[in-house]
């Protein structure tokens, strides 16, 4: 087996909102093509860890960082912002369709890029459905309000939305915690199935949901990572007796 | 005790509310018993589609589409102007000015809301009406464009103060949603903030005109009070409010003069209502 390759380089990362520490001297890599869980209590970074990848904490006027984050060689803070969050798509905990309909939901990232040509723009949003694993769910009802689709239904569109702009990374910020568990597995299941084409980040409340889908499990506490390593390991015998405590639910 | 003391209380308070419906109705009804006294002398049409009011000649001529065009063109003006100002100052206090500057520019818009109309009236006298007639070399300064300058200033701090509310109460998850997805600060607010909070904005421009359109000081001081109908931006107009304040005093009551100008009252009462309310249906409607 070869070498995975790395994707992002994390060295020496701190960010700070205001006086406050967020994360504190962070060195991660993150291969290509793996699922990396990111489990910890609230408040321990992980969300922070999550928007520095994709530098969406630049919208908050206070936030402060130093250290480096590398995306294949290159410098995330010197990337152009959007071309960055083109290449790192990001599914948020919440779904969150617009007030359209499921196609124009789904087209609606590459439209604003500036593609015009109606037959790949089809194309392009009908691979990203089947890839969300919605297609079968919506190939009739395209027309239809994005509203009216369950919440897992609404997760997964918004995940094809994420998909349709051709990303090579994808966040996912607690992307099942209002689901139920049907939906919840339908999301996994297109996760896993992700991961051949996509790097992905998961950070996850539900730490029975990192042990399900994830190579590799980092746990954060108070901004700092305590450990990250294959998830059979993190999960039948942690280095730290902290990690080991939050899996068995002791505290968090 | 108390049980009274509380009975009291709600009492008063339900008087309170009753009374304020209770004088709106009773205005409404005066300026109803009025208004329509004024067509036992001449009918509806000829009234709001003759062309000229001359209230004074023998017979008194009481058309008033010459002041009904005067009315819709300075506030088309006002609104031509104030829209593409206000809604992107909103736009710039909403998203793009840092903290500080926000403060500073909201408290001077809520200041230019203080001023009295009377004030701003003779500022435009002064300032502005000159400058209209070198500008353009007319006779005369006193014209529609100057009241509608003037009065985009009157409409502009309701249109800011209140897109900007909408603005601002568009969840933040939206716009996150769409930087996400690699939208520029420009995309996100054409393509995500505009449409959620429009029915917000909507509402905004609404009210300004609404504001707009009854305003009467400034403009009877600037307009010109000319009441033919305007052949252009740059030619004296006399607006429907201009028309009431100016002449009521010297209306003899009981006059025909004097039932037409409580029939303007009452076309004023009807734009404005209409106004109002389709500005509350865009407030009030989720999307």
């Amino acid at each position: 087996m070869v070498a995975p390759q790395v994707k992002f380089e994390i060295r020496d990362l701190n960010v700070w909102f205001g006086p406050a520490q967020a994360i504190k001297r962070l060195d991660m890599e993150i291969a290509a093509n793996e699922i990396l869980s990111v489990i910890g209590p609230s408040n321990s970074g992980k969300t922070t860890f999550l928007r520095t990848l994709n530098r969406l904490i630049e919208l908050n006027v206070n936030c402060r960082v130093s250290g480096a984050v590398e995306l294949e060689g290159k410098d995330v803070f010197r990337i152009d912002a959007e071309l960055l969050r083109k290449k790192i798509g990001m599914v948020f905990a919440l779904p969150l369709p617009l007030p359209l309909s499921i196609f124009d939901n789904v087209a609606y990232g590459v439209r604003m890029h500036g593609l015009k040509n109606k037959d790949k723009i089809k194309a392009i949003a009908e691979e990203a459905l089947k890839e969300a694993y919605l297609w079968e769910e919506v190939k009739d009802r395209l027309a239809e309000s994005a509203f009216k689709l369950s919440g897992g239904q609404q997760q997964r569109l918004c995940i094809a939305r994420t998909l349709a702009v051709g990303p090579e990374v994808i966040l996912f910020d607690e992307p099942c915690s209002g689901l139920d568990p049907i939906s919840t597995a339908k999301v996994e299941d297109a996760m896993l199935k992700l991961k051949e084409k996509y790097t992905i980040v998961l950070v996850t409340n539900n730490v029975k949901q990192a042990a399900r889908v994830g190579d590799r499990t980092a746990f954060f506490l108070s901004g700092e990572l305590i450990e990250v390593d294959k998830t059979d390991r993190i999960f039948t015998a942690p280095r730290d007796k902290r990690t080991d405590g939050y899996i068995r639910g002791k505290f968090g | 005790m108390r049980k009274l003391k509380e009975f009291i209380v709600e009492k008063l308070i339900l008087i309170c509310g009753i009374a304020s419906i209770f004088f709106v109705v009773l205005i409404f009804l005066f300026l109803l018993k009025e208004g329509l006294a004024l067509f036992k002398f001449v009918k509806p049409l000829e009234f709001l589609f003759g062309k000229s009011w001359y209230p004074i000649s023998e017979p008194p001529q009481l058309g008033i589409l010459p002041l009904i065009l005067g009315s819709l063109l300075v506030t088309l003006g006002a609104a031509v102007i104030s829209i593409p100002i206000g809604v992107g100052c909103a736009i710039y206090i909403a998203e793009i000015a840092p903290a500080r500057s926000k403060e500073v520019l909201k408290a001077g818009i809520e200041l230019l809301a203080a001023i009295p109309s009377v004030v701003l009236g003779f500022i435009g006298m002064v300032t502005l009406v000159p400058l209209i007639k070198n500008l353009f070399h007319l006779p005369t300064g006193l014209t529609a464009l100057s009241g509608s300058v003037m009065l985009a200033f009157m409409a502009m701090p309701t249109i800011v103060s209140i897109a900007e509310d909408a603005l601002y109460s568009v969840p933040k998850s939206y716009k996150e949603g769409a930087f996400a997805l690699g939208a520029t600060h420009w995309q996100t607010i054409r393509r995500v903030l505009l449409p959620a909070a429009s029915s917000g904005i909507l509402a905004a421009v609404m009210l300004g005109i609404g504001r707009v359109i009854g305003e009467t000081m400034a403009v009877m001081m600037i307009t010109g009070n000319a009441a033919v109908i305007p052949q252009s931006i740059l030619a004296p107009v006399r607006t429907l409010t201009a028309t009431i304040a100016a002449e009521m005093g010297e209306a003899v009551v009981g006059s025909e003069h004097y039932f037409a100008l409580f029939a303007i009252g009452i076309v004023l009462f009807i734009i404005s209502f209409a106004i109002n309310v389709t500005a509350d249906l865009c407030l009030h409607k989720k999307r």
